[in-house]
């Protein structure tokens, strides 16, 4: 009975050691482990943004914020948070899933504050309905915007 | 060593054998009556998305295979804590049989995520904590595999892998996490969350009978693997103390 005591504390020990460890470097690079950043977040941080350093803007594309220009072949348009607001310029092919309201997360560069966008995806909600549900929702009045940020939401 | 709990009962090998016979066909019919109901309803019966189309149906498969993906990893992980804390060895047959079938519910997690994510997100892949984390967790899955393999001495692989399992099972949280915790190009829980499924029940019915398909399928397989390591080891015992009889 002794030794399997041992053992069961050793091995709670050991995992309750690993999850601080893993806790700690987790939050320590909580900055690299994000996948994009808040236009809040870009606009606090414009300082120390250089040309050159890559990074990613998330939220959802403001109403009425998306024109073309060269032929189509550039778009502009704005990313909100619904607190703050970053202009894009992206010259490429969009995402079938990119419209206004629409989440999206732009990658490129922070130039003279306009972003300038290499690559745009679409990020798509957790809501999940057939078209009849949601036309109905839009009817009633109780359509929240999607892809809205977590804290965007009422 | 006086079996002084109920559970013990069922550590005992000739005991678990009589068991899985009784439980695998019953697990065989389950898997498949839920798979053709969760694939008809799913695939056929079940609306399109109103912004994914019909691509939505790759939610039927990919999102029960990540369900699969994490459940296996912590029976994965659970087995091998009792097999090195109470040496019951059923615990440690039952760890090694979990492990192709969660690197496979794993596989296909990723293959189907990845089929989304191109029509979607417009990208195959992205290194997001959350395709990120997954990945790491097929690695562990591998990793688990060949460690056990990697050892002249049986018990000495088993207790390696079983180490490593437990070291990967900090892992299991931050997969499920990791779409709460940080921004994500993955969209966050839709079924499993406090305020209700935000899934219209057309497309929730299918997805849990499939997500149950997949569990009974895992339930069989698993009985199959451990009762065929069991006769594997019980034969190789046999052929040892014949060795030694000569």
């Amino acid at each position: 009975m002794k030794r399997k005591h041992k053992r069961l504390t050793f091995v709670g020990l050991g995992l309750l050691l690993l999850g601080a460890a893993a806790a700690l470097v987790l939050t320590a690079f909580e900055d690299s482990i994000v996948f994009f950043f808040s236009p809040t977040e870009v606009l606090a941080k414009q300082g120390e943004l250089t040309p050159q350093r890559r990074l990613r803007i998330g939220g959802l594309v403001e109403e009425g914020s998306v024109a073309k220009a060269d032929g189509g072949a550039v778009t502009t348009f704005r990313i909100t948070d619904l607190t703050a607001v970053v202009p894009v310029v992206f010259r490429g092919i969009l995402p079938d899933l990119f419209r206004e309201g629409q989440g999206v997360v732009a990658e490129g560069t922070w130039q003279n504050g306009v972003f300038q966008a290499t690559e745009v995806l679409a990020k798509h909600d957790e809501n999940y309905m057939p078209p009849e549900v949601a036309e109905a929702l839009k009817k009633s009045g109780q359509w929240q915007q999607t892809g809205a940020p977590k804290e965007a939401k009422p | 060593m006086a079996p002084s709990s109920s559970l013990h009962r069922f550590a005992n090998p000739a005991r678990f054998l009589r068991l899985a016979a009784v439980v695998q066909p019953w697990a065989a019919g389950l898997t498949i009556a839920a798979l053709i109901a969760g694939l008809y309803l799913g695939l056929i019966a079940s609306p399109g998305d109103y912004q994914q189309g019909e691509t939505v149906r790759i939610m039927y498969i990919h999102v029960p295979s990540a369900w699969m993906a994490l459940f296996c990893y912590t029976n994965m992980a659970l087995a091998s804590a009792v097999a090195l804390i109470w040496r019951h060895p059923l615990a440690d047959v039952i760890a090694k049989a979990t492990a192709p079938i969660g690197a496979c519910f794993t596989f296909l997690a990723l293959v189907t995520g990845s089929l989304w994510g191109k029509p979607m997100w417009g990208t195959w892949w992205v290194w997001d904590a959350r395709l990120t984390s997954v990945l790491i967790l097929f690695f562990l899955y591998l990793g688990y595999m060949a460690l056990y393999n990697a050892f002249d001495d049986a018990t000495r692989g088993a207790r390696a892998a079983a180490v490593l399992a437990l070291v990967g099972v900090v892992n299991v949280p931050i997969i499920k996490f990791s779409v709460d915790w940080w921004n994500t190009l993955h969209q966050p829980a839709s079924v499993v969350k406090l305020d209700g499924p935000a899934i219209h029940p057309s497309m929730l019915w299918p997805l849990l009978l499939m997500a149950l398909a997949f569990t009974t399928y895992y339930v069989w397989v698993l009985l199959l693997r451990v009762r065929a390591e069991l006769i594997g080891r019980r034969v190789r015992a046999i052929r040892l103390r014949q060795t030694q009889v000569r």
